[in-house]
């Protein structure tokens, strides 16, 4: 006991400090207690902490730890980690527990680690756990820094989905999220208004909106085009003054509330097992491995093994041991890309090629209009970009429009700016709507878009080069009612290494570098 | 459930036999051997919580393929007999009611059998439909919207019709003069919204909607919607605080206003 008590002593004071080795539990950078992290194990009942002691005759300090017994004398480090293993199955408690609360700290290894808890990564964690063969096979882990959602555009957001794209894939994204409406367990109730979205076209757009609604009923999506008169008898309450054309889509198209569906894809989610840390990565640590391509030029491929995710309000870091990362992190996504590597090179190469994706910020504002158009109200979209749709049954409504690349306003934070409304915004709905020429705000917000300044498309799929890397990000608004679709397609990239339902290859990454652009122009 | 009660049980025999710590708890559960017998099944289902909880998943997976398979296309009665057929037999099939038109009322009986004469109509479209407590979903209605010529539709205390599956009945616009969807559980006031497609509709009925938020204010919006429609609904003034009985009470407050 004794002894035991000496080497306790020893260990601690010849190890010194945050010389950790892997699997031993947490790194606390920056701490300065030296009792429970400079030794190594403690079991649960107090006995000495051998493997440390062992260790220390092993491991070289310089090395930091990477693996013991790496002295380069094989037969001592052979017997060293027979007696290691010996030892360890005869103390009770087996691995590391520490003997204080660590829930908090994501798991030491994880499969899969998801940056981001929105929507998308959500939804590619449902459809991960939902498609693995057995049950149970792999482990997820959903990394989301703030669990209130503050400034998430999931929540933030209006809520519309629709099918009134103009690229086939975007199109058939849409339609497939009909998985909405399948009972889960327990039953998810989004608040579905099935309205539809009146998209109107001055005489400009008007053939570009044709041509869209052709691609867009070959999709299978029910749109209908009317003409000024007709819209007019539809919908008295509309002033068709510049209007040459508009297209109504009939079914499936509308708005429902985000909020729902990310708590209830967050319960579903648990109940399959995925795990969730409420922290922030940090850093990924990598390694790279030079290979040359089929036309001799050389490559460097790089590979994560670990994430460090800092834990919330604290300097202290875990180490994720993982095999794929998912890059789900929406209007942070290219800084979570930096932190990989993505854009370190030589600009006009594919290592320079950053990940185009940037925080716009855009305002949404919330009125009540007592004359106001009444219950058939579909999700307008004006031929000028102004938006809004129905809020409820007293008649409130909620609208706003994108800027104009000049007037972008800056991201840094949330500030709602009231002068964009009276002069952007308010006009042109005044005068599609001649009923809100009298109107009273009553609430503004202003959320994100994961904007794409590419070609304000999402970019789905793994990153050429950091091979485990996967993208599902940079929607540009859009993401919402893409995120089902897109969850499958990357669980299916993952689990089969192709697309299988939807063929989302377009989406990949490398656009970028060689140029092909998929433009969205239905983008509201 | 009993089982959140065995704690309690734990506590008191603390408390009564002088236990030491924890370890002393254990001895104090197994000294209850009269009251076990009742508890020993529900113990042993708590001891299997993840298998109990497979066997429940794969319950309400099998319910939830039961609807599916009620919903199901019949495409090769919809090749051979025309859509009508086709609806007809998807309606009857669920246990509900057709009428073509200048024809009798068709309807299952009790064990769910019913003629198959209609399959000789050809071509007779069919007038109305009565689909009551029918378990018809999303999928179904593909079926239903087939029926191009359908003047009258009742989905009363349907449990799977819901907002998505208002959102899909425009098809019906031309020809529907009547729709009932009286006691449906899942419709609330924003699939109503999506009725405004149904342009010749004389007949609403909307009443005992129990997801509605507030019956008086959808029915006076229905209303507006839908100007030549009669709709039947909750009473308007229903959720208005009723005027008169009020101000009485005020006078007859000792408290002076």
């Amino acid at each position: 006991m004794l002894r035991r008590a000496l080497q306790l002593g020893l260990g601690r004071g010849l190890l010194g400090r945050g010389l950790l080795g892997r699997g031993l539990g947490t790194h606390r950078g920056g701490s300065t207690l030296g009792k429970v992290e400079g030794s190594g194990g403690y079991r649960g009942s107090w006995v000495a902490p051998v493997s440390s002691y062992v260790t220390f005759r092993t491991r070289d300090p310089a090395h930091d730890g990477k693996t013991v017994g790496r002295l380069g004398e094989g037969d001592q480090n052979g017997k060293v980690s027979e007696i290691k293993k010996k030892i360890q199955s005869v103390l009770p408690g087996g691995a590391w527990n520490p003997p204080y609360d660590t829930s908090y700290l994501p798991p030491e290894h994880s499969d899969v680690v998801i940056v981001g808890g929105g929507v998308i990564g959500l939804s590619v964690a449902y459809w991960l756990k939902r498609l693995e063969k057995p049950r149970g096979a792999i482990r997820v882990l959903v990394v989301e820094r703030d669990h209130t959602y503050s400034q998430a555009s999931t929540a933030l957001s209006v809520g519309g989905i629709r099918q009134q794209f103009s690229v086939p894939e975007n199109i058939q994204l849409s339609l497939f999220s009909e998985y909405l409406a399948v009972v889960d367990d327990p039953p998810l109730d989004i608040q579905f208004n099935p309205s539809g979205y009146l998209l109107l076209a001055s005489e400009k757009g008007a053939a570009v909106m044709e041509s869209n609604v052709k691609v867009q009923r070959q999709e299978g999506a029910k749109v209908c085009l009317m003409s000024p008169e007709q819209l007019r008898n539809k919908f008295p309450w509309i002033n068709t003054e510049g209007v040459a054309l508009a297209s109504y889509g009939m079914e499936y198209e509308g708005w429902f509330d985000p909020w729902c569906l990310l708590q209830g894809l967050r319960r579903k989610v648990q109940s399959m097992g995925v795990l969730f840390c409420h922290g922030e990565v940090t850093r990924f640590v990598s390694s790279s491995s030079h290979t040359e391509t089929t036309s001799g030029e050389e490559v460097t491929l790089k590979r994560i093994h670990e994430v460090h995710v800092k834990i919330d309000r604290s300097l202290e870091y875990q180490p994720v041991e993982c095999a794929l990362v998912i890059n789900a992190a929406g209007a942070w996504s290219g800084q979570i890309a930096e932190l990989a590597g993505v854009g370190k090179g030589p600009p006009g190469t594919l290592q320079g090629t950053k990940l185009p994706v940037e925080r716009r910020k855009r305002y949404v504002y919330l009125w009540h209009c007592p004359q106001g158009p009444g219950l058939e109200t579909p999700f307008i979209v004006d031929a000028s970009g102004a938006y809004f749709r129905r809020e409820g049954l007293g008649n409130n409504y909620l609208g706003g429009c994108s800027p104009t690349e000049e007037e972008e306003p800056d991201p840094g934070n949330l500030e709602v700016d009231h002068d964009f409304f009276q002069d952007k915004v308010w006009p042109p709905l005044a005068q599609r709507v001649p009923a809100f020429e009298t109107l009273k705000v009553r609430s503004a917000w202003a959320g994100y878009y994961d904007y794409n300044t590419f070609d304000q498309n999402g970019v789905v799929g793994p990153h050429p080069l950091v091979v485990n890397m996967y993208f599902a990000t940079g929607f540009s608004g859009h993401g919402l009612q893409q995120a089902p679709a897109v969850g499958r397609a990357v669980a299916e990239m993952v689990l089969d290494g192709h697309f299988q339902t939807i063929n989302l290859s377009p989406f990949h990454f490398s656009r970028f570098y060689l140029g092909e652009k998929v433009q969205e122009h239905n983008i509201i | 459930m009993a089982a959140p009660r065995a704690p309690l049980h734990l506590v008191m025999p603390v408390w009564n036999r002088g236990t030491r710590g924890i370890r002393g708890l254990s001895r104090a559960v197994a000294l209850e051997g009269s009251q076990k017998k009742g508890r020993s099944l529900l113990q042993f289902l708590a001891d299997r919580f993840y298998d109990v909880q497979a066997l429940r998943e794969y319950l309400l997976q099998k319910q939830v393929l039961k609807v599916h398979q009620k919903n199901r296309p019949f495409t090769y009665i919809k090749e051979r007999f025309g859509p009508h057929a086709a609806g007809a037999y998807f309606i009857l099939k669920q246990g509900g009611a057709v009428k073509f038109q200048g024809k009798e009322w068709i309807r299952s009986d009790a064990h769910g059998h019913f003629s198959l004469d209609f399959l000789k109509f050809q071509a007779v479209p069919v007038e109305a439909v009565d689909a009551s407590g029918c378990a018809i979903n999303y999928q179904g209605l593909d079926s239903l919207l087939a029926l191009k010529e359908l003047q009258s539709l009742w989905l009363q205390r349907c449990p799977h019709v819901d907002d998505w599956c208002l959102g899909r009945l425009h098809p019906l616009a031309n020809s529907l003069q009547e729709l009932s969807l009286a006691g449906c559980p899942r419709i609330s006031e924003r699939g109503l919204a999506s009725l405004h497609h149904l342009r010749n509709l004389r007949r609403l009925d909307i009443s005992d909607l129990p997801a509605v938020s507030n019956p008086g204010l959808t029915r006076i919006l229905v209303e507006e919607m839908l100007p030549s429609c009669q709709v039947l609904g909750a009473d308007w003034a229903q959720g208005l605080p009723s005027g008169p009985e009020e101000q009485s009470q005020d006078r007859a407050s000792p408290i002076p206003a």
